[in-house]
């Protein structure tokens, strides 16, 4: 399996990978088409504490500025700046390079209840 | 030019929507809405109405102004009102469409740039209403970068500014602190006192209300080693001698700019200007114009940077400005452009050495003192032997307003390039006189 097949989703297209506690969050190739060419994307602070299905980040298209939401609860441990700095990075590799942010979970059950990459998938045919 | 629906109009209109009559497209409104009476004269014809305006006029008096404080009379070249008031930027529209609105963004960008270059900061917008609504916006702009909720204002500061950032801030969360003045000048000691950790920025002005150059760069150290933000509130044509906001490390610097080619106008309209370091950029309130290529590889200028507003962040957007003053920011861009850096420091060397003629001939006429013992630009404090009030009064008979009233027997006087020697002599005679 690929990092998107290993991945789960939310219905606002946020995807989560996890690798023992840390969860690594950003947006699913699907959405970055739709929103088109991304300017930027504000992240949030490393030790801000995010909550699970509530705003975290923003991305900012030539079209929109969408909120993030994150999947999982916990500490947010790691931003990725090269996605400050080359918002574009984005659009080109969503779910492996363009990654936003890393949270230490506090719940790592919280990811039970996302949908899975072929849920996902058949979602948004 | 207005002109408004004809029957004829109004009937097809009618019509249209399927209503037989206008009190039936409004019969939703309640009755006692709908028909009012305003107790208004009837309607004049145009010569009537040109006529009625001059015997209104005629009850202005012209004074001999020697009042500032924040409000400036300045000599505006005649080539300025020549460009201004051509149709084609007079009755512009607001750009939205950039193809429709060069020469509107291309003006837009020449301000932007001119006003950069002036206060030696990187990046400003398309201007705002004026400087009291711009530093509530720089404070924002802090507060939000921050996250932290205390705010510093110097003493200082023009007390009309410190009434709106407050009002903007009402409900927000955010306290207020004020930095004391010693001698006319922000103390240093009682800065460093109040700099907790929690403080998200400083906002200071040089001059300041009482015309007062501070200590800008001592500030700005002070304000940056206690990791917070520091806020200039500037006089633009005083950067024609004094130091600009970029050299001392100002986070952000606001303005009022009607000093720029802008009449006083009977308080307004006036031109706020926000300039700021590239770290803020996406925390500028207002419009932005950018310039870019469009797909013939042609020089473009747009609006750039939109997602910040608030027609596409709504609720989540940091300010709900999403105006600029178009014509009175061209009206800056001509006069910088007419003066350039020469002109800006000529007429600023004339403000200083008039203002400071005038305070040598004051503090000279029996009763008046300066109040304080501090360099200062073209404005300055006196005391006087009588109220201010009572002063401002009396000279008001003789044609001259003889300055702003600080409360007490202070007075606030300004003089800038437009008064003659003659002009000031007459002036100290008539204070002389009244303090007799």
């Amino acid at each position: 399996m690929n990092k998107a097949e290993e991945s789960k989703y939310m219905e606002s297209h946020e995807w989560v990978h996890a690798d023992g506690d840390i969860a690594t969050v950003g947006i699913s190739d699907h959405a970055q088409h739709e929103i088109s060419d991304i300017v930027f994307v504000e992240l949030p602070r490393v030790g801000d504490k995010v909550t699970k299905g509530e705003r975290c980040a923003v991305v900012e298209s030539v079209k929109a500025a969408s909120d993030i939401y994150s999947p999982v609860s916990g500490e947010v441990v790691e931003v990725n700046t090269k996605v400050s700095d080359e918002p574009s990075l984005v659009n080109q590799s969503a779910q492996e390079e363009g990654w936003f942010f890393k949270v230490k979970m506090s719940d790592k059950t919280e990811l039970d209840s996302l949908m899975n990459y072929d849920q996902y998938t058949a979602k948004n045919k | 030019m207005f002109v408004s629906n004809s029957k004829q109009n109004k009937e097809e209109m009618l019509a249209k929507i399927g209503v037989s009559s206008f009190e039936e497209l409004v019969k939703q409104v309640p009755a006692q809405l709908r028909t009012k009476e305003f107790g208004m004269e009837p309607a004049l014809n145009e010569q009537e109405l040109i006529r009625h305006s001059k015997e209104l006029a005629a009850k202005n008096k012209k004074l001999l102004n020697f009042a500032g404080g924040g409000a400036y009379e300045h000599f505006i070249p005649s080539a300025l009102s020549q460009i201004v008031n051509r149709g084609e930027f007079l009755t512009a529209y607001t750009p939205y469409q950039a193809e429709a609105s060069q020469g509107t963004l291309q003006a837009i960008y020449e301000f932007q740039s001119s006003i950069c270059a002036l206060f030696d900061m990187e990046a400003t917008n398309a201007s705002m209403y004026e400087a009291a609504t711009a530093l509530a916006e720089a404070v924002n702009a802090c507060v939000k970068a921050s996250r932290k909720t205390k705010v510093l204002l110097a003493q200082a500061l023009n007390p009309d500014y410190v009434q709106t950032v407050k009002t903007y801030f009402k409900h927000a969360g955010v306290s207020f602190d004020t930095v004391n003045c010693t001698n006319g000048q922000l103390d240093l000691n009682d800065l460093k006192a109040k700099l907790t950790a929690d403080v998200a920025c400083v906002a200071v002005a040089n001059p300041n209300y009482y015309g007062c150059v501070e200590k800008m760069h001592e500030i700005s150290q002070a304000v940056h080693d206690a990791k917070s933000h520091f806020i200039a509130v500037v006089e633009p044509l005083s950067l024609g001698v004094l130091a600009a906001p970029g050299e001392y490390n100002a986070d952000i610097a606001v303005a009022e700019a009607q000093s720029l080619g802008t009449p006083l106008n009977y308080g307004g309209p006036f031109l706020g200007v926000f300039a700021c370091n590239k770290e803020f950029l996406r925390h500028i309130p207002g419009r932005i114009c950018g310039i870019t290529k469009d797909t013939k590889g042609q020089r473009a200028f747009v609006l750039t940077l939109q997602a910040r507003e608030q027609h596409i962040r709504r609720e989540r957007a940091s300010s709900n400005i999403c105006s600029n003053e178009a014509l009175c920011a061209l009206s800056a861009t001509i006069y910088m452009a007419l003066l350039g850096p020469q002109g800006m420091k000529e007429v600023a060397e004339i403000n200083l050495e008039n203002a400071h003629i005038l305070a040598e001939k004051i503090s000279q006429t029996a009763g008046f003192k300066l109040k304080y013992n501090t360099p200062f630009f073209n404005e300055f404090v006196v005391e006087c032997p009588k109220p201010a009030e009572e002063i401002i009064g009396k000279l008001a008979a003789k044609d001259i307003l003889a300055g702003i009233s600080l409360g007490g027997n202070d007075m606030l006087i300004c003089a800038t390039e437009t008064k003659t020697a003659a002009d000031l002599d007459a002036f100290v005679k008539e204070l002389a006189e009244v303090s007799k």
